[in-house]
């Protein structure tokens, strides 16, 4: 064997070696949203008192792999009656027509559109919001980190509630319950 | 019988008269409030009435206190002369009551409202503490608590105007005329 032939059969071995460690990485791939340790919340404010609120129950999908985000995506459903507004007052109404209208459209939707790399294991991921009917366009940065062998995406993101007239009527004056509101979300991951 | 000292008359200072009616206006107009407002359906105006009925407990509550440090530094004008014995200890009594219903329901409103999960910010710039955390079992009973104790206060309040006329029309003596100067007889 020659020298040449030595060197490009090492650069072979090495490229070899190169592939498979990236496809040892890429193996990571989440693909189930682990609900009960996921948590949608949100906050928003009322005669400017800060109140937090939650969505019980929702479901979702998810396929990402953090060595290709790009070709990543997710999707969820939210039970919009499992809401929880903060107070007591606003559960017994929050369902009713001028609000959520549950009865009409029970369940609010999330799909993503594209994820970009930002670097540093942070990500903008785009998608249309459909809450009441009503389809927008949004957008929220992500983050994420690995938990043992589940994936942690973190990250909020605001909406304004009359784009999607959630609160009709007499509601749609922003001056005691506030027209923007902080979504939160922590949703985990696992690999299958 | 030797007339009253002339200083004896109206020993109330301007202050502790002011104070006394600010607070007396307060109580009604903050009681009527929660009253109204708790039996309004859920509504703009209502979470408005909530805001307000809160600010007006705060303020109410630190007028309370500056009432109470000037009555402590400054002391009250005794009974009239010739009041039985059971009427000083009862009205005593009824004063030390109101003050501890005073100051102790704006503080039960103040809790109830963190348990039920709405801070209270003071005029929508300055937020209290929440002392205790979201317990909706917890808001209901200082809910009950808030209630009863502005029934016993409601309740004070009645005494105490009565009395004051009860003083004013049958025993025709000073005490109403000290909390209300034009009405002095002489």
């Amino acid at each position: 064997m020659t020298s040449t032939s030595l060197r490009s059969a090492f650069a072979a071995l090495a490229l070899l070696a190169a592939t498979l460690a990236s496809h040892t990485a890429s193996a990571v791939d989440y693909t189930r949203l682990v609900t009960d340790k996921s948590a949608l919340s949100f906050t928003y404010k009322q005669m400017n008192a800060p109140m937090e609120g939650s969505f019980k129950r929702f479901k979702g999908t998810i396929a990402f792999d953090p060595a290709q985000p790009a070709k990543g995506s997710a999707s969820f459903d939210i039970e919009v009656a499992s809401i929880d507004v903060g107070s007591p007052d606003g559960n017994g109404e929050i369902g009713g027509k001028q609000w959520f209208n549950a009865a009409q459209h029970p369940t609010a939707r999330f799909v993503s559109s594209s994820i970009k790399p930002l670097g540093n294991n942070r990500f903008e991921v785009a998608g249309k919001l459909t809450i009441k009917g009503k389809t927008l366009d949004v957008s929220t940065p992500v983050t994420y980190r690995a938990d043992g062998a589940n994936g942690v995406f973190e990250g909020a993101f605001a909406i304004k509630r009359n784009d999607f007239a959630i609160g009709e009527g007499p509601w749609v004056d922003t001056s005691i319950v506030a027209n923007e509101v902080q979504i939160k979300f922590r949703l985990v991951a696992a690999p299958k | 019988m030797v007339p009253p000292h002339p200083l004896h008359r109206s020993p109330y200072t301007r202050t502790a008269i002011s104070l006394h009616w600010l607070v007396g206006l307060g109580l009604v107009g903050t009681f009527a409030l929660g009253f109204y407002m708790t039996g309004m359906p859920f509504s703009p105006a209502k979470l408005q009435y909530f805001s307000w009925h809160k600010w007006a407990g705060v303020t109410l509550w630190l007028l309370i206190v500056a009432r109470l440090s000037w009555r402590l530094a400054k002391g009250a004008p005794a009974a009239p002369a010739g009041m039985p014995g059971w009427q000083r200890a009862a009205s005593e009594w009824t004063h030390r009551l109101l003050y501890l219903l005073m100051l102790t329901i704006p503080v039960s409103g103040w809790l109830m409202s963190s348990a039920k999960g709405v801070p209270t910010i003071y005029f929508g710039v300055l937020p209290l503490p929440d002392l205790l955390a979201r317990d909706n079992e917890l808001g209901n009973s200082l809910a009950s608590l808030h209630l009863a104790l502005n029934y016993g206060m409601a309740g004070l309040v009645v005494l105490h105007v009565a009395a004051a006329l009860k003083h004013h029309v049958i025993d025709r003596d000073e005490v109403l005329a000290r909390m209300l100067p034009f009405l002095r007889r002489t």
